[in-house]
């Protein structure tokens, strides 16, 4: 190491100080706002809030974040789309099912099967649109250079996205509220709006359950055995094509179920939903470590956390007019830092190069 | 075996086409085509499409080794062309079941179904679509087992009657000075062209077609083959100098709208060279390229806008350069952090790029100096000689000097020292390093002179319009340009001229496209990397680039 | 004088030490070769010495002056050049464009002279392209300097490769299984042109080679790695008859018979 500095490195310099430049910002920020009462004032109640929220957005990162870390992990691909198989199950089930339901009361009458129903046709039809992608647009370039199926990918999304808006119109589409899920529930004390508490248990059941599958089952040990070397799997009688089919088919299940959870928590579903959930998403799987599924989950919450409390803390202890406007921001500039400077993520091993 | 019949193989092709029968008219697609006359009276484009589809399944149903025999064709081609019309007639009979589906699907409406059952009832309109589909199926298969004698020219005289009818809007903007009322109205609807003119280029068309195959072919071929080598220089360069002088010639043939159609087709060429450079030559997938597009628009809206936001109420000519090079300087700066990463990790982070420049454009932080979502307004117009340009002619040679000095700038290159940097580069990272190529700096030459391209196309775009959005700079701007480069042939220059002409000059013409413009990209990009990825006009050495790929696979499994 | 010298050099994988405190000089004007089964390190070493990976322990002193820490390009740009077992061509340039890539330590005009076609720019390349022809000419690819690089055939890809890494005009040449996957005859005419590499343009080499009748036929002295260790090093009777280097490659047992083996 000491010999590198003899060799001046003038780029790691200019990225060391722009790593210097964001602590100092960040510190800055929250000192100004913890010590000098900068922007608004907050009541404890405020920050336990901004807290929850953070954790509930960030659960549904996570739920879609193990799509694209599945994916990139058998097939070291960025699945662009992925986004658009999350729109594309909740828009349908909840113009098909949910408005239906909602509506003959089915739906109060019955919140969990209601829910369930829903949520099962979702994850359906993100499977469905997921395999027909992986099938026409994916599978005849699975030995082309590296570029092309990204731009595939990038194509499937625009496809898809507008497919679905010309389908169903552009305008937002509500999603029914549930007598059940109005109000708050106290746990330990603290007041929970309960879509957010429901969205947070059902992410950690479905996480878990996908470890598990992934880990414990068959079909999870081909899926891994994929990921690792798709010859020697293929040798070893594992069929490449099915596995990752089963790969896509899993993720987009999980994208349908976040979408749902999604919709109940924002109470509309669109065309163009699925597309900064995404990018956000895979920035959280990245910043886990993008090929482990703890990581997903944890660079997901770390990011929903992140962006809920990031700008009223730091932004607006920097003056900052409008800070929730840049939630944005502060997520891109996460995943910047991340791949600049910890490119294997939080957890996990270093897959990017692995094939370079 | 080749007069043999492959029922399922017919079937598969005749619900396939059915299925994105059913996909076109359920996003609204035909709908809206069907407002586009060809051929006043005859035919609209969205029955064009419509019946297209069973017409080619019919045809790839006699693809294949050989030409079929008449009987078995016929059968394929029925099977095909009716399996195309069952999806469609699904949906029919689901507006019967369901009356309320449009509050679901919103563009299945009655004016579709009306379409779709060819005018009549319900029922009877899919038993009429049916046998109408069979019908059309039949006679694709006929048609593709035609000796070439009669079906060249058919295919040319069709094709160019279609054509003709399709950019109608070309020929009627450039022919309606020149002619008078009444020929016009003869020759021309409102949209499209009618059944005189129609009929007029289908024969002329087949004529010629004729006429070439016996006889002109020969005639042209044996005249340049006498040419001689002085001679042969000659006609380069007399063609050359014709295709300067039509270019500067255009606006005037064009007319205003055309021109602003070219103006706007320009703008997206000058990006796309810009971007060629960065992933055409380099290999360096920038999503994020709207960002510099950005940059430059609001560098010249600042500082030449007479309204409130203006600071310097500077002249165009002297804020041309600070806004390029603005643009300049951000490529290379937001270059400096990918430096290390490679495909596609780059291209995620470049998207995330172009989306902080669009959130920071719109947000309360900057408001105050580049107004937020109002936008800057009474942004100046560049003045010659005291000469003030205002008119799309007048924009259009500045863009056409821009797009000059861009095609200038990257054929120098490529053929350079620097263009080889960035082809190694792109070809092998490591292995380029290893040649003694610095890579830091053959990235940032890359990022820099493809901001400045896109800098300078923000500059004019902003002096155009007079006032800058920030919503005009989204990210399907960076997909627009990233399309048009890979439908072209990435790292072909004449390719960048191509796509923007498919890709942003089409859909202009046909604004039965512009809503369903996304969606047609997707489906191009996805159709172009699997079938032609080399793009339609690729570059000599593109060419082979990512078939070759597959070989290598092939030959490396041999080994 | 020794021309390159690596002491004590210890490269780690994780647990896996690749290379393991190797010690190795090569002389000025020698062709050297490095044997040993697969997995020994030898191109892990290859890639310490170009810079491709960053050692942790030892040096490496070249011409007097230190790699460590130095990366690719500076270390091409000190004299060392090398091929790659798996060929790695700049597969959709032509071959005439691989080779004025690996002349670019010998180019210094830049960007901006090109795009306006200055004297200065215009003279080098010039004299670029001259150069690679020439090169193209010795290594006996005259007339195929406008194919693209990946429709050569395998021995004419290697060739280029060759030509590409001599275009940067090296001190050293490090040819990492320069005949893998040749016929006999092939391999015999590869072996006399590295040696006419040597007599005729004075470049020292040095050679990872698995075919014994090349490494034998050519190499002045020999080391032989075996999980990442020096397990002996001489000239080729002495390593052709040591127990040891028999025993890595063959295992234990089989000694005796193995000499025939390597001789024939």
């Amino acid at each position: 190491m000491s010999q590198r500095f003899k060799n001046i490195d003038y780029i790691g310099i200019v990225l060391w100080l722009f790593r210097a430049a964001i602590v100092v910002i960040v510190v800055w920020g929250t000192v100004s706002k913890l010590f000098l009462g900068q922007g608004n004032a907050y009541t404890a109640t405020d920050w336990i809030d901004f807290l929850v929220a953070g954790l509930a957005q960030g659960s549904l990162y996570a739920l879609i974040a193990l799509g694209y870390t599945l994916v990139y992990g058998v097939l070291f691909m960025i699945n662009f789309a992925h986004g658009e198989f999350l729109m594309s199950g909740t828009m349908t089930a909840t113009i098909f099912v949910a408005l239906p339901l909602s509506a003959s009361g089915f739906l109060d009458a019955n919140p969990i099967l209601g829910m369930l129903i829903i949520m099962v046709v979702a994850m359906l039809v993100s499977v469905g649109v997921a395999l027909l992608t992986e099938r026409v647009a994916y599978r005849p370039l699975r030995r082309a250079p590296r570029l092309v199926p990204l731009i595939t990918a990038i194509g499937a999304s625009f496809f898809w996205q507008y497919f679905f808006r010309g389908l169903y119109g552009s305008a937002l589409v509500p999603f029914p509220e549930l007598e059940v899920l109005k109000g708050e529930w106290a746990v330990f004390g603290i007041a929970v709006l309960k879509t957010r508490a429901v969205v947070m248990v059902a992410s950690v059941i479905m996480l878990i359950g996908l470890y598990v599958f992934i880990m414990r089952t068959k079909t999870g040990t081909a899926i891994r055995a994929v990921a690792e070397d798709k010859d020697i799997a293929a040798l070893m009688g594992i069929d490449v094509d099915r596995t990752i089919s089963i790969t896509f088919a899993t993720g987009a299940a999980m994208a349908g179920a976040a979408g749902i959870l999604y919709g109940m928590v924002f109470r509309q579903v669109h065309f163009f939903m699925g597309f900064v959930p995404g990018i956000k998403a895979f920035t959280a799987a990245v910043l886990g470590g993008i090929g482990s599924i703890p990581g997903a989950a944890l660079g997901g919450l770390f990011l929903g956390l992140f962006e809920s409390v990031g700008p009223p803390l730091f932004l607006e202890g920097l003056g900052i007019p409008g800070a929730h406007q840049l939630k944005d921001v502060i997520a891109f500039t996460m995943l910047v830092l991340v791949l600049i400077f910890r490119p294997q993520g939080i957890v996990g091993e270093r897959l990017a190069e692995k094939k370079a | 075996m080749s007069s043999q019949l492959d029922l399922r193989n017919a079937a598969r092709v005749g619900l396939l086409a059915g299925v994105v029968t059913l996909g076109i008219s359920a996003v609204g697609m035909l709908e809206s085509f069907d407002t586009r006359d060809l051929i006043v009276g005859l035919l609209t484009l969205g029955q064009l499409v419509l019946f297209s589809a069973p017409f080619f399944a019919g045809y790839r149903v006699t693809l294949g080794e050989g030409k079929s025999d008449v009987g078995p064709a016929a059968v394929g081609g029925v099977v095909a062309g009716a399996l195309t019309a069952v999806p469609p007639i699904a949906l029919i009979l689901l507006t019967l079941a369901a009356p309320n589906i449009r509050n679901s699907l919103v563009n299945v409406s009655p004016e579709l179904i009306s379409l779709l059952s060819l005018g009549a009832s319900e029922v009877v309109g899919s038993l009429l679509l049916l046998v109408v589909m069979a019908v059309l199926g039949v006679a694709g298969a006929m048609f593709h087992i035609l000796p070439d004698a009669i079906r060249k020219p058919l295919v040319s005289g069709l094709g160019w009657m279609l054509g003709f009818a399709i950019l109608s809007e070309v020929s009627l903007n450039i022919l309606r000075p020149v002619l008078g009322r009444g020929l016009m109205r003869a020759l021309f609807g409102t949209k499209g062209i009618t059944p005189l003119l129609a009929a007029i280029i289908f024969v002329a068309a087949i004529g010629l077609t004729i006429w070439w195959s016996k006889n002109g072919k020969q005639r042209y071929e044996s005249r340049k083959a006498a040419m001689s080598e002085a001679q042969i220089k000659q006609s380069r360069r007399v063609s050359i100098g014709v295709g300067i002088v039509s270019l500067l010639i255009l606006p005037i043939i064009l007319g205003t709208y055309l021109t602003e159609v070219v103006d706007n087709v320009g703008l997206f060429i000058l990006m796309g060279m810009g971007l060629n450079i960065v992933v055409g030559f380099a290999g360096l997938l920038d999503l994020g390229y709207v960002a510099f597009f950005a940059i430059g628009a609001y560098v010249m809206g600042i500082l030449t806008s007479q309204g409130a936001l203006g600071i310097g109420h500077m002249s165009f000519w002297l804020a041309l350069p600070i806004a390029v090079g603005t643009a300049v300087l951000a490529g290379v700066t937001l270059g400096i952090p990918v430096l290390r990463m490679r495909g596609d990790y780059l291209a995620i982070v470049t998207l995330g790029f172009g989306e902080i420049i669009r959130v920071l454009a719109t947000s309360d932080l900057l408001k105050p100096y580049i107004g937020g979502a109002q936008g800057i307004l009474q942004i100046g117009k560049p003045t010659i000689f005291g000469f003030e340009m205002v008119k799309p002619i007048h924009f259009y040679y500045l863009i056409l000097a821009g797009v000059g000095l861009a095609v200038f700038v990257a054929s120098r290159l490529r053929d350079a020292r620097l263009g080889r940097q960035w082809m190694a580069l792109r070809e092998d990272e490591d292995v380029a390093e290893a040649m003694g190529i610095h890579l830091v700096s053959t990235k940032l030459l890359a990022f820099g002179i493809g901001a400045a391209f896109s800098g300078l196309a923000g500059a004019i775009f902003s002096a155009r319009l007079s006032s800058i959005f920030p919503h005009s700079f989204n990210l399907l701007i960076s997909i627009n340009v990233l399309s048009l480069i890979i439908v072209g042939g990435i790292g072909s220059l004449p390719g960048v001229v191509v796509g923007a002409l498919v890709l942003v000059g089409l859909p202009e013409l046909l604004r039965e496209f512009a809503e369903y413009r996304m969606l047609l990209y997707g489906a191009l990009l996805i159709a172009m990397m699997i079938a032609r990825p080399e793009g339609l006009w690729p570059s000599p050495v593109t060419k082979r680039e990512f078939h070759a790929a597959e070989e290598e696979e092939a030959m490396g499994g041999a080994q | 004088m020794a021309l390159l010298e690596a002491t004590n050099v210890t490269k780690q994988f994780g647990g896996l030490t690749a290379v393991n405190d190797f010690t190795f000089t090569v002389e000025k004007g020698a062709i050297d070769s490095i044997i040993g089964p697969n997995g020994a390190g030898k191109t892990t070493f290859f890639n310490c010495i170009t810079g491709f990976y960053q050692f942790e322990e030892g040096a490496i002193v070249f011409d007097g002056h230190s790699v460590n820490g130095r990366s690719t390009d500076q270390i091409t740009r000190m004299g060392i050049s090398r091929t790659y077992q798996n060929i790695r061509l700049f597969s959709q340039m032509t071959t005439i464009e691989n080779i004025l890539v690996g002349m670019e330590p010998q180019l210094h005009t830049s960007w901006i002279g090109a795009l306006f076609r200055l004297p200065p720019t215009v003279k080098e390349e010039t004299k670029a392209l001259n150069e690679a022809r020439r090169l193209l000419d010795f290594v006996g690819l005259t007339g195929k300097g406008d194919d693209l690089s990946r429709n050569l055939s395998y021995g004419d890809q290697r060739r280029l490769e060759i030509a590409r890494a001599l275009a940067a005009k090296p001190k050293l040449l490090l040819l990492d299984e320069p005949t893998a996957g040749m016929n006999p005859r092939e391999s015999a005419e590869t072996t006399e042109f590295i040696r006419r590499l040597r007599d005729e343009l004075g470049i020292t080499i040095l050679l990872i080679e698995h075919d014994m009748r090349v490494v034998m036929g050519i190499s002045e002295n020999i080391t032989v790695l075996d999980y990442g260790a020096k397990i002996a090093e001489g000239g080729p009777s002495d390593i052709q008859s040591n127990p040891r280097v028999i025993e890595a490659y063959l295992g234990r047992g089989a000694a005796a018979s193995a000499t025939i083996e390597i001789e024939s």
